[in-house]
């Protein structure tokens, strides 16, 4: 009845995806490779094209241009119930009529497995939910429900695994419980996910690459320490994590580094690290390698003076302080409270310091606040 | 004592209600069906013999009628179900903004008199309707054959008028399916046909049971459709209680059958429900 779904294995291949919505166009000339086994993310705010992107893969959606590959196979028209993919939905879209035990065996039901149970069994032990078997969707929690998803999901071996913002739905900490679950099943079993989220620290937990979603295309791509060490893009410093983005100059060069004038002040920035394309640059520094020291205390690296302590938020680990340079630009500095110094107070004079190699180089034309106010969603969870 | 009182208080104008205008008449129905004519006496007088044998003489004499209603009902629950499912389906899954245009369009045969409906079926159905010269043309009847007075008239009239008590709750429980359970089928390798049988069909078992029975109910007692497009061979139970009532004012033969047909249906209803086990369903 059921038409034998296609055997296919290995990387998936996107080829210059696009996919229109009559003017609106959700996903952009897209061309990404996700290697086997891997544990991929696609990251990036609401609107971005993430899901659509998703949902071409999982064949829920008919990509306008471009064409999908799994290893040498084409797969860009092949059926969803075809494709050796699977999805956990981002409400789980369990079956409500069907008992746990059920809805885990629809997917090898319809494909004529023959040891249904032990299949079944095996995966709610995985999930460490075996005595939930005869229960129905509704009697369960969220957390057991999510896992019962992505068991469904998960039970069929499938080349590819997809999660939809899988983990959405659930509160703060059993999301970042069921984060280090993901990580663990996922080498458990050794299949490749493809997850999409717009919440940058669990991309950034599970992934082994990252790829931030923008406006339909893919801003960067690499590994959570890539993305955050080294990002291409203003969108992308912003986006994951904060960033100081200060305006300069590239005036000169000292071996394999620029030297950048930034209001009057000389800094220095490693060539290999810069993405500028001419002399206009915005240096950026993540706020926890600056350092504040009082006036007069001997520095290192990168300084630049004149800082005017506006704000102080002691948070426990660490403290954050926001510190005026002389241009009218208010730094973010978070300090770790684990160096016995007195804590700076607010109207301090200081100076900001950091080693050279942490800074990264932005384009100079470009939008210095992209991807810092895009994601409403995040501040009701964080 | 307040809070507790406040249910029973909602709940008193309709027991009040139902007590007036069901229970009480009911009693006087079950009391009516073993009266016997008074000997000597006018017509429509009658005494409280306690004759039970009413009913089996009512049932013997009527058994024709009674398999006919039974059978036309189901015949136009089963036609009503293969027309308003694909309907329904297509309004809740597919209407996007024109849903609630298309749920008025469904109702809005309600907006004229059921009798006038009826009639106007009759008109369609004759031989001045556009129906029985197009079905002639294509040679799909005789040109002797009629379709008024027979019972497919009697049939499709009530499935026509019974359409929307099928059609509604079948919408309502169609659209209360989450669409990513659908998805989730296909992406769990089910075509579409296994995903209609696996997942959209059990989740609409609900609107199918409510709407058979809202069909089927009426359906069996009516006697509009058979008097006004029927014939004197396609009469069903409700004629005959209609006429012994009314025509010959045989009150005992007519709440006896009266009370047959209920409790008659409410053993199907029983059946059926518990056969389509109802409470298994979300």
């Amino acid at each position: 009845m059921t038409k034998e779904s296609i055997s296919a294995k290995g990387d998936l291949r996107l080829t210059r995806l696009t996919k229109s919505y009559g003017e609106f166009t959700a996903v952009d000339d897209l061309s990404l490779v996700i290697p086997e086994g891997s544990f991929f993310a696609l990251l990036g705010p609401s609107g971005c094209g993430k899901t659509t992107t998703l949902r071409m893969i999982a064949g829920l959606e008919e990509p306008t241009v471009g064409s999908i590959h799994l290893g040498t196979t084409d797969i860009t028209t092949t059926k969803p119930y075809q494709r050796p993919i699977n999805t956990v939905f981002q409400n789980y879209a369990l079956f409500p009529h069907l008992t746990i035990f059920e809805n885990i065996a629809f997917g090898l039901r319809r494909r004529g497995i023959k040891d249904v149970d032990a299949a079944v069994s095996k995966v709610l032990d995985l999930v460490e939910l075996p005595h939930l078997a005869q229960r129905k969707p509704t009697q369960l929690s969220g957390g057991q429900q999510q896992r019962i998803a992505l068991a469904r999901a998960i039970v069929n071996r499938p080349a590819l695994l997809l999660l939809d913002e899988p983990l959405g739905a659930l509160d703060l900490k059993l999301r970042r419980q069921m984060q280090i679950e993901l990580k663990w099943i996922q080498k458990e079993v050794g299949l490749t996910f493809v997850h999409v989220t717009h919440d940058q620290e669990e991309a950034m937990t599970m992934a082994d690459t990252i790829a931030v979603m923008n406006e339909g295309q893919i801003e960067q791509m690499g590994s959570p320490a890539d993305l955050y060490d080294n990002p291409k893009t203003a969108f992308v410093a912003n986006f994951l994590g904060q960033s100081n983005l200060i305006k300069g100059t590239i005036s000169g060069n000292d071996g394999d580094s620029h030297i950048v004038d930034v209001f009057g002040q000389k800094i220095s920035l490693q060539k290999n690290r810069s993405h500028a394309v001419d002399n206009s640059i915005y240096a950026g520094i993540r706020p926890e390698k600056f350092r504040i020291s009082r006036l007069g205390t001997p520095t290192s690296g990168n300084i630049l003076t004149g800082g005017h302590i506006e704000d102080v938020s002691y948070i426990g680990v660490s403290t954050q302080y926001q510190v005026e340079m002389p241009w009218g630009q208010e730094l973010m500095v978070f300090e770790q409270n684990d160096d016995g110094v007195a804590p700076f107070s607010k109207d301090e004079e200081v100076n900001i310091s950091w080693e050279p190699i942490f800074t990264f180089g932005l384009r100079g034309d470009e939008d210095a606040t992209a991807g810092s106010e895009v994601n409403p969603e995040e501040l009701d969870e964080e | 004592m307040r809070k507790i009182r406040t249910p029973y208080l909602l709940l008193l104008p309709g027991f009040a209600f139902l007590f007036t205008f069901f229970i009480l008449p009911i009693m006087n129905l079950a009391q009516t069906s073993t009266q016997t004519p008074v000997g000597g006496g006018d017509t429509g007088e009658f005494e409280q013999t306690l004759r039970f044998s009413n009913y089996i003489d009512a049932f013997v004499e009527n058994k024709e009628q009674f398999g006919r209603s039974f059978v036309y009902a189901t015949i136009a629950t089963l036609l009503a179900l293969a027309i308003a499912y694909p309907l329904a389906y297509a309004i809740a899954l597919k209407g996007g903004k024109l849903k609630n245009f298309m749920l008025i369009l469904v109702i809005a045969p309600f907006f004229t008199s059921f009798l006038l409906r009826t009639v106007a079926w009759k008109q369609i159905l004759g031989e001045e309707g556009f129906v029985v010269p197009t079905l002639r043309t294509f040679g799909i009847i005789g040109d002797s054959t009629t379709l008024t007075s027979t019972s497919f008239a009697v049939v499709m009239g009530m499935t026509y008028n019974f359409l929307p008590f099928m059609t509604l709750p079948l919408y309502a429980s169609i659209d209360r399916i989450d669409p990513r359970t659908l998805e989730a089928s296909g992406d769990l390798y089910a075509n579409g046909f296994t995903t209609f049988r696996r997942v959209t069909l059990p989740l609409s078992m609900p609107g199918v049971v409510a709407g058979t029975l809202l069909t089927f109910i009426p359906a069996a007692g009516d006697y509009v459709n058979a008097a006004i497009l029927g014939s004197p061979n396609t009469k069903m139970i409700g004629n005959v209680i209609e006429s012994r009532y009314l025509k010959i004012v045989d009150y005992p033969t007519a709440a006896a059958l009266s009370f047959t047909l209920m409790v008659v249906i409410l053993i199907l209803v029983t059946l059926y429900i518990r056969k389509a086990g109802t409470e298994e369903l979300v």
